[in-house]
């Protein structure tokens, strides 16, 4: 026991004199070393992403052709000459795989559009509330306050029940939610370089707002930033889907991954996998996501990790 | 100065359940269509519209509405639903009586199971149980609530033949049938919510066993076990009642989907339902009865912690 502290303890200050091996004003070198498990699943969401782009080049069938023989097969060949259904067919006999494959662009593309989108509102209110701080930082975290009080499960379905379902509004309606965990983060980061010495300096030396916002704040920001996205992504993948499985998000006859699950869930009691491929796909996505995020934070002090715990 | 940081937070829950009240209101009815042309649909005509607008009261201006609707909710009058025509207070009745029920079921089950294994994952860090729990874990929480479900349907209902795969009540089971029924989605919950709670439980010890005391103990020789129950556990309580509170709010957006699939007739299904049939009165009223959950649980958490902290409950 007294060893394991002692090794510790000797680790702890080796790190300290690392830290110290570098000159003070160069950047600190960042390290892309992954375990064999995080390598493991980049390559799982490489590969959804390569699917987001090809997908529905290398689909067997178009996503809404009815070709298979009946409902709910097994994988099959059909006798007919329509061709392998290496999943099965659906409940209305559609194919599993070439549903999951154009489902991909759908489930994978409308969050991150939605993420990217609420990191372009997070980050630019966030940095904004920093840096001019006073009345306009108490009026934007007060509504984001507000706003994070909520579930988001009930936010999203307050909105799409006044204005309906469609993929702008999913996008729209995502966006603003996540938004307010990306802003509590930008201006957090933000105010922390804000009163650092350099950004001291360069005020000191006249520079405007925007350059030491360009220079100095982003730069620094973007590697928490940078991690983040990753939860936040999967969050948003959760929360899309979440309202497909409703039948509240993407609505039929569009594939997407969430949906699908509900469609064929009446097929589970005879025992068909249909509804199960898509969540195993949306769970590789996000398991995979989640793994990586874990991987680069348990290297950077587990400061990350805490945060999806 | 405990008793005072405790009232803030409570100010801080009014305000919050307020700003909700807007915010749910705001978000129903400022927005384009109102109930009038969503009720006659097609059929609509400039009179029979301006008509019904002045039953409904929508022809008066919005803060108006709003505060009578604010005050009919707290009078317990919570309108009338659009499709039907029954009162909302009676429909929410008993769905909201199986859903409290379910979230206390749920409540009772998993905060032991967590506490313990969280607690065990601690004190063992690193070992092959431990790496289990964190993968597992770390797995259910990045999986939609539906997945689990899906999956414990196939093991326990397809493949086993356990129990049923939907949880519909007629209201005179027995206790037995009842169980059988409440099961799939109690399991669901369970898993969901103890994945939340094990990760939270563990790293709250964790972090109290990384500071100078424990370092102080682990050097005069304590064994493990005791500074992990004697004196990390103590300290950690406030932590974990956190964690547990904000489980159990988290619990509302799990309710909503477990509902859902398995056709358990609960609050959250009947919001659901009326979000599909876009019944905005019935909407409102769920949603801030979920709301208005999530915010006390959350406040409760809160002033949990406050008590919890023994420099904050005997001041110099």
């Amino acid at each position: 026991m007294i060893e394991q502290v002692a090794k510790e303890k000797e680790q702890e200050v080796l790190a300290e004199l690392d830290s110290f091996a570098e000159l003070p004003d160069a950047p600190p070198k960042r390290k892309f070393r992954l375990s064999w498990v995080g390598y493991c699943a980049s390559a799982v969401v490489a590969f959804w992403l390569i699917i987001c782009l090809i997908g529905p080049s290398i689909a067997p069938f178009h996503e809404m052709d009815m070709e298979g023989d009946d409902s709910f097969l097994d994988a099959y060949t059909s006798e007919e000459g329509y061709g392998t259904f290496h999943l099965g067919t659906d409940y209305l006999g559609r194919d599993t795989l070439s549903r999951i494959l154009f489902g991909a662009r759908n489930t994978i593309g409308i969050s991150l559009a939605a993420t990217l989108l609420a990191y372009l509102m997070g980050i630019t209110l966030g940095i904004l509330a920093a840096v001019k701080g006073g009345w306009i930082d108490m009026g934007i975290s007060r509504v984001n306050d507000a706003i994070l009080a909520l579930p988001t499960i009930m936010l999203g379905l307050i909105v799409i029940a006044a204005l309906g379902s469609s993929i702008p509004i999913l996008i729209g309606t995502a966006a603003v939610i996540y938004a307010t965990s990306v802003f509590r983060i930008a201006r957090a980061l933000g105010q922390d370089i804000m009163v650092q010495d350099f950004v001291e300096a360069a005020q000191t030396r006249g520079e405007g707002i925007w350059w030491i916002i360009r220079a100095e704040v982003l730069p620094n920001a973007a590697m928490p930033l940078a991690t983040d996205f990753g939860l936040r992504l999967v969050f948003v993948v959760l929360f899309i889907s979440s309202l497909s499985f409703l039948g509240l998000g993407v609505q039929p006859p569009a594939s997407d991954w969430g949906s699908m699950v509900r469609e064929n869930l009446q097929g589970l009691t005879y025992g068909s996998w249909a509804s199960i491929w898509p969540a195993c796909a949306i769970a590789s996505f996000t398991i995979s996501i989640n793994l990586i995020v874990d991987d680069i934070s348990a290297k950077s002090g587990g400061s990350l990790a805490k945060k999806m715990v | 100065m405990m008793m005072r940081m405790v009232w803030q937070r409570v100010g801080i829950g009014l305000a919050t359940l307020w700003v909700v009240s807007v915010i749910v209101f705001v978000a129903t009815s400022i927005l384009p269509g109102d109930v009038a042309q969503i009720v006659l649909g097609q059929s609509a005509t400039p009179e029979t519209l301006a008509a019904l607008r002045a039953e409904l009261g929508l022809d008066q201006p919005g803060y108006v509405r709003y505060f009578s609707w604010l005050g009919n909710m707290m009078a317990g009058d919570l309108g009338i639903s659009k499709a039907g025509g029954a009162t909302i207070s009676s429909l929410i009745g008993g769905r909201l009586g199986n859903t409290l029920m379910m979230a206390g079921l749920v409540a009772l089950i998993s905060i032991p199971i967590s506490i313990a294994l969280g607690l065990w994952a601690a004190m063992h860090p690193g070992t092959w149980l431990d790496r289990i729990i964190t993968f597992g874990t770390l797995s259910t929480i990045s999986v939609p609530e539906f997945f689990i479900a899906t999956i414990a349907v196939l093991i326990l209902a397809v493949e086993l033949h356990w129990l049923p795969s939907t949880a519909y009540m007629t209201g005179d089971e027995t206790f037995g049938q009842l169980l059988k029924a409440l099961a799939m989605p109690l399991i669901t919950l369970v898993i969901v919510v103890s994945a939340q709670m094990i990760r939270m439980t563990r790293a709250g010890i964790l972090n109290v066993m990384s500071s100078p005391y424990i370092e102080m103990a682990i050097l005069k020789g304590v064994p493990r076990r005791r500074i992990i129950l004697r004196h990390a556990f103590y300290n950690a309580i406030g932590p974990i009642v956190n964690v547990i509170a904000l489980n159990l709010a988290y619990l509302v957006s799990g309710v909503v989907i477990v509902e859902t699939i398995f056709a358990y007739p609960g609050l959250a299904k009947l919001m659901i339902d009326g979000v599909q049939t876009r019944d905005l009165p019935l909407v409102q009223a769920c949603a801030m009865i979920f709301c208005g959950t999530y915010v006390v649980l959350i406040l409760l958490a809160d002033i949990g912690s406050i008590l919890s902290n023994p420099r904050l409950r005997n001041p110099k």
